[in-house]
């Protein structure tokens, strides 16, 4: 490389970074700005999504685990038929465009959808209900923690769980005491990024459960909705978003150092 | 709005001229796009730039700086809110009016047959978002009704208690309707276009309770093209533009307006 590349370099790097960072640092300062003014929106609307959106996220996080842990163990140990397609679309909603996965899960669960009838005959309709939105964020973010887990069961030794199983444990306690511990701290990263993925979720839920205060109106339906009626309630609910984002990936990138793989990890999710 | 602003990013404010940007409620979106073909036909090369959203989103991009020759909303106050931050030049005119209609999908699974029915306990109606003009006028709508003893107070909250959705713009409320996932919504009769019509019922709106939706227009400040703004204006205003709208189910526009 000859010394006349490295101005050229640092110009656009710089136009790069500037293009990244000036667009949060505007919201950021508008906020704070716009706090002089604070509207009504401010209040119960704020408060109202921000439980919203963390109990929801929350809730969708428990049945993250609770189906990707098997499922992720499942794709890095067990040999069946049509794995490798099966890996693809279970990967799908990452790169799902959010309003296209709306429309998937209206024509799955919406009332006139595959499953919608059978659903109506035990009482259950899942569109503009809290629930859609839980099944919306655990759509989309599920894949994050399925991909993390299953990156961390395949890179432990098979030859460790042989070993403790010949040792006299069940499989359950070997994946209890062995596998679990040795893949904590990547499944923790791999959650936490799923969680992030879920709070910010919002063409899927705006489609597949509606907008309703206090029922279905998280953070990103409550920035969409307020904006033009109160441009300082959106942009603080901008700034809580932006901040909680920020201490999700501070997270991330200290669970990586913890694992000694910090690029690892974040090139894989 | 990314695209409008990409769009007349290419576009110059002077010289030849040959674009009009034209942001417009999204009720009017299949009369403006018939009236878009019919003024580009009469204009050789001028090609109608499009941007339909909720009239308050439209005001709110307005503020924020991007760039149009025409605004056309759905009700005076979205119109005020633009001019009172300096976005319209001159004084808009109104240029159509609506009426309101009760739209439910054609299976009806709530059954429902008459206004009072939308009280019905377990409902999901669905409404545009407080500040979208078709809930303005619905509000108003539902004021009305509940003056009236015959409905009463009860009715009003009854009908706010069904509300299962509260829509971006009216066009997402048919849509929501239109896929069945709503019991009920309330938009403009205008929308119950060809597109839609075999897939909902009308319920109609008595007269003493319908509110009458007026439309006004206006030329944006600092528009790139104010000469054709007014032009299009014009348009929308002549026999021709008229009879657009009326087949798209829109009145006339007021008298005196």
């Amino acid at each position: 490389m000859n010394g006349g590349t490295r101005p050229v370099i640092i110009t656009l790097a710089a136009l790069g970074l500037g293009l990244l960072i000036l667009p949060p640092v505007a919201l950021i300062l508008r906020a704070v700005t716009g706090f002089a003014h604070p509207d009504g929106l401010l209040g119960w609307p704020l408060v109202s999504a921000l439980s919203l959106s963390l109990g929801t996220t929350a809730f969708s996080m428990g049945v993250v685990v609770i189906l990707g842990l098997p499922l992720a163990y499942a794709f890095a140990r067990y040999e069946f038929p049509l794995k490798r397609l099966l890996n693809l679309l279970v990967e799908l909603p990452i790169v799902m465009p959010p309003i296209v996965a709306g429309l998937a899960l209206l024509m799955a669960f919406g009332r006139r959808g595959l499953l919608g009838p059978p659903l109506e005959t035990v009482g259950i309709t899942l569109p503009f209900s809290t629930a859609a939105v839980i099944v919306a964020q655990v759509f989309v973010s599920m894949p994050f923690f399925v991909r993390a887990a299953q990156i961390r069961f395949e890179s432990i030794p098979r030859e460790l769980e042989e070993a403790a199983s010949i040792d006299g444990a069940g499989s359950w306690r070997v994946f209890w005491h062995v596998t679990l511990p040795l893949s904590g701290t990547g499944l923790l990263a791999g959650l936490v990024l799923s969680w992030a993925r879920a709070l910010g979720e919002f063409g899927a839920t705006i489609l597949f459960a509606g907008n309703l205060q206090g029922k279905t109106q998280t953070m990103p339906l409550l920035i969409y909705g307020v904006l033009e009626r109160d441009l300082n309630a959106a942009l603080w609910a901008g700034l809580i978003l932006v901040g909680l984002a920020l201490g999700a990936l501070g997270a991330v990138r200290w669970l990586g150092r913890q694992l000694g793989e910090r690029a690892d990890l974040l090139a894989d999710l | 709005m990314l695209l409008t602003l990409a769009g007349c990013g290419a576009g110059t404010p002077s010289g030849a001229g040959d674009e009009v940007i034209v942001f417009a409620a999204a009720s009017l979106t299949d009369a403006f796009e018939e009236l878009s073909g019919a003024f580009e036909a009469s204009h050789s090369g001028v090609t109608v730039i499009r941007n339909y959203d909720s009239s308050s989103s439209l005001a709110i991009q307005l503020i924020e700086g991007a760039s149009a020759d025409v605004y056309a909303s759905a009700n005076w106050r979205q119109m005020e809110v633009a001019q009172e931050e300096g976005r319209i030049a001159g004084e808009p005119v109104s240029f159509a009016t609506n009426r309101l209609v009760v739209l439910v999908p054609a299976a009806n699974p709530a059954g429902i047959t008459s206004l009072a029915d939308l009280a019905l306990p377990g409902l999901r109606l669905v409404l545009a978002a407080p500040s979208v003009p078709v809930r303005d006028y619905t509000d108003r709508m539902i004021e009305s009704l509940a003056a009236d003893p015959a409905y009463g107070p009860a009715y009003r909250e009854a009908i706010y208690a069904n509300l299962a959705s509260e829509e971006h713009s009216v066009r997402q409320v048919v849509a929501k309707v239109a896929l069945g996932e709503a019991d009920a919504g309330i938009v403009y009769v205008s929308d119950v276009t060809p597109d839609v019509a075999d897939r909902v019922l009308r319920i109609e709106i008595p007269e003493p309770y319908n509110v009458l939706a007026t439309y006004p227009v206006g030329v944006v400040s600092n528009a790139p093209n104010p000469e054709l703004a007014q032009e299009f204006i014009r348009f929308l205003l002549s026999e021709e533009g008229q009879a657009v709208l009326a087949r798209w189910g829109f009145g006339p526009a007021p008298s005196g307006g």
